[in-house]
């Protein structure tokens, strides 16, 4: 398979300037030198990205992903270095980047395709196709400035895929639109895949990344840190780059005047001592050390779970008689062991609190105390590792039925899991 | 940068020819003979030219575009196109023919032919200090010749033109005036090396811009110096004495507007001398030269070396378009 896409020893030098000085008295002033500090937003990256290839740069904002995207697709000049790209070119690093907001959306499709070097006949043969993807036929000859936002990215999306490119550059914009033109972006994505095009995706969504590429580089600081499979370089992205794979623990305070407090939290997995982070369906385990001035016969312990994103993923029964502990003078150490946990990527943080169950006292509470992370080696994405049971029967016919005469290669597989969940 | 994309094959896209946006071109072998586009940090005059061809129809598009959106919100639209220059030119009109008195005949038409020159390179030279800077949104995230933006101005000032000589043609219908016609040819000539003239300052001036912002500024003074520099108020025959005295003819003359303004001057106003009749004691006639009483070979030269600087300087500035734009998208 050739190459799509080859860079060669790509460096980047930005100037960055302490005060913008552009004028002219100012640089005779200066005697023509203007005072910056060299700036490396890429340092000698090499890749090659193979044709038909969906490839993935991650990192974090201002690694330089969105400036080697910019190198490749012609707009910035490396400083030095070489990039190759066999084939046609369109980059998405804006949708609707040169409308014009005076022009009609017909003017502008031509005005676009235009910029995205399509003919005028290429355009005028694609132009239907076009505004039938955008959806916007009762408003194409509208002036672009009375477009909402969505009807605004949803045209340009529909002129850049419909250039046809052998290579696409897209700049994190695939979440644009509603949810059925989402679907039919990453539709039109995977139509892409089939007819061997080469994608380069920019993104930080890891969601993206894991469904849709091939390989992913990791970037950090204008240089590569790894080109991997997805779930690998995802999982490089996640440890190293975002350092949540090392688990902190908060210095203890305790709720003043409290007879219990709570000490150092920690999280043990199934992957400890051999990778910072665990596998979907490992073992968790969370340990409080509690520090108690008096005996406490009627405590809960009650733990609670967060993802990335603050959004509560799990929060135990307050109430449930299995978090009763009986905590003697001194303290001890209180326990909380998940044989399973069903949670996809992502880095997840642990709260852990010790309550009366007597009345609504809380003794202690050490919010998001400490953290783990999931990475998932697997394809599947979203926040829970469900495990679907998935088999397939001919309609017409009870799953026990016999099957017809196209064959015994069609019989379906045991259906014990129904009849099971049916029972 | 080419991406031109399934490209019908003409004479300008050979697929087997890897295209360069700067720097030097290598083919890679045994690989399949899809277009190469290669990125580096070098300029290259050649694919620059061929990407400015393969791109025209871009060209035509921008033009269009800037044509739209200039008149779109304005009442009057596209009169402004002839609005503007008719109010300038009953200004110079009613300062020479009314205040001081002009003997010349038909002055209202040497002035039109003299004018409709300067305008097409004010224009576009005017605009081009902007437009660079003003479509930051495009330079930043697509990539494209940008050399086009500022040849759009360009394309802007032609259309103007082209309606500037409409109306000069039902002037001189009006005024029942003949040019010139077996000195017609000269026009198109003079017209494109004009054309030349002008996309290579404007070209350059919309780089410049991007890196000092004066320019503009400058741009808008130097080019008020210049028409008053330029023969089309007053005729050259005005000053080629006075130049001859001090042998600055040619320095007058180095000024590419000069030559393309007289030679419209001398085939559409088709006079290179008035006989006034001017009061003084005795009555006397008074012979007025506008124009050097010269064969149409001498305009053919002069328009030839305007022609051949204008190329020079156009190539010359696609180089220093080509080194300033590498920073287009930071500067912005």
């Amino acid at each position: 398979m050739a190459t799509a896409i080859e860079v060669r020893d790509i460096s980047k030098q930005f100037r960055l300037y302490s005060e913008k000085q552009t004028s002219l008295k100012e640089r005779i002033i200066k005697g023509g030198k203007m005072p910056y500090t060299p700036f490396w937003a890429l340092k000698d990256i090499n890749v090659d990205i193979d044709q038909g290839e969906t490839f993935g740069i991650l990192g974090r904002n201002g690694c330089g992903k969105s400036t080697l995207l910019k190198c490749i697709a012609g707009i910035l000049k490396p400083t030095s270095g070489e990039i190759r790209v066999r084939g046609s070119l369109a980059a998405m690093l804006e949708l609707g980047a040169g409308f014009q907001p005076d022009l009609s959306g017909r003017d502008n499709i031509f005005l676009n395709g235009s910029l995205l070097g399509l003919s005028r006949a290429e355009i005028a043969k694609r132009y239907d196709d076009i505004v039938a993807f955008a959806e916007l036929e009762d408003f194409i000859d509208n002036q672009v400035k009375f477009y909402s936002s969505g009807m605004y990215v949803r045209l340009g999306f529909a002129v850049a895929v419909n250039v046809e490119p052998d290579v696409l550059l897209v700049d994190e914009v695939l979440a644009v639109g509603d949810a059925s033109f989402q679907r039919k972006c990453m539709d039109h994505v995977k139509k892409f895949q089939r007819e061997g095009r080469t994608i380069l995706v920019v993104s930080h969504a890891t969601d993206v990344m894991r469904q849709n590429c091939q390989r992913v580089m990791v970037m950090n600081h204008g240089q590569v840190i790894t080109i991997d499979e997805p779930g690998e370089g995802i999982r490089v992205f996640l440890a190293d780059l975002l350092g949540v794979g090392t688990l902190e623990h908060s210095e203890s305070g305790g709720i003043e005047g409290n007879v219990l407090a709570i000490g150092a939290v920690h999280a043990d997995h199934g992957g400890s001592g051999e990778r910072m982070h665990l596998y979907p369906g490992e073992s968790l385990t969370i340990t409080a050390d509690l520090d108690s001035l008096a005996a406490v016969p009627n405590a809960m312990a009650t733990i609670a779970i967060h993802d990335d994103r603050n959004e509560l993923v799990f929060a135990s029964d307050p109430d449930d008689p299995m978090c009763a502990i009986e905590v003697p003078e001194g303290g001890g150490i209180v326990r909380f062991h998940f044989p399973e946990v069903p949670l996809l990527d992502g880095t997840y943080s642990v709260s852990v609190g010790v309550r009366s169950a007597t009345d609504t006292a809380i003794f202690d509470w050490k919010d998001q105390v400490t953290k783990f992370e999931v990475a998932n080696p697997g394809r599947a994405t979203g926040r829970v590792r469900l495990l679907p049971d998935i088999s397939f029967r001919l309609r017409g016919l009870g799953h026990t039925g016999e099957v017809p005469a196209i064959g015994a290669e069609f019989a379906p597989p045991p259906l014990a899991g129904w009849e099971e969940s049916t029972a | 940068m080419s991406l031109g994309i399934d490209e019908p094959a003409s004479a300008d896209s050979e697929p087997d020819r890897p295209t360069v946006i700067g720097g030097s071109t290598r083919f890679v072998p045994g690989q399949s003979n899809d277009r190469v586009t290669i990125v580096n940090g070098k300029v290259q005059l050649g694919q620059r030219l061929r990407d400015l061809w393969r791109n025209r129809d871009l060209l035509i598009l921008l033009t269009r575009t800037e044509l739209k959106v200039k008149y779109k919100e304005s009442v009057l639209g596209y009169a402004w196109s002839m609005l503007n220059p008719a109010l300038v030119l009953g200004i110079y009109y009613m300062i020479f023919k009314v205040i001081s008195r002009t003997p010349q005949p038909h002055f209202a038409i040497w002035l039109f032919c003299g004018l409709i020159v300067w305008n097409l390179f004010n224009n576009s030279a005017q605009a081009s200090t902007t437009v660079v800077v003003g479509k930051a949104g495009i330079i930043k995230k697509v990539a494209f010749p940008r050399e086009l933006l500022a040849m759009s101005t360009v394309g802007v000032a032609i259309v103007l033109f082209a309606i500037q000589v409409v109306v000069l043609v039902v002037f001189l219908a009006a005024f029942q005036l003949t040019p010139d016609w077996g000195s017609l040819w000269l026009l198109p000539p003079a017209l494109v090396a004009l054309l030349v003239f002008t996309s290579a300052v404007s070209i350059f001036l919309s780089a410049v811009n991007v890196y000092l912002r004066d320019t503009q500024h400058l741009t808008e003074v130097a080019l008020m110096a210049w028409f008053w520099l330029t023969p089309i108020v007053y005729p050259y025959g005005q000053v080629s004495s006075h130049l001859a005295k001090y042998h600055l003819t040619w320095l007058y003359l180095a000024n590419p507007i000069a030559p393309i303004a007289m030679t419209f001057q001398r085939v559409i106003y088709n006079q290179t001398s008035y006989v006034a009749t001017v009061a003084q004691g005795n009555t006397t006639h008074k012979v007025t030269h506008l124009l050097p009483n010269v064969g149409d070979g001498w305009y053919l030269m002069m328009i030839g070396i305007v022609f051949v600087v204008s190329v020079a300087l156009f190539l010359l500035s696609l180089i220093v378009f080509g080194r300033l734009e590498g920073n287009f998208a930071e500067e912005l």
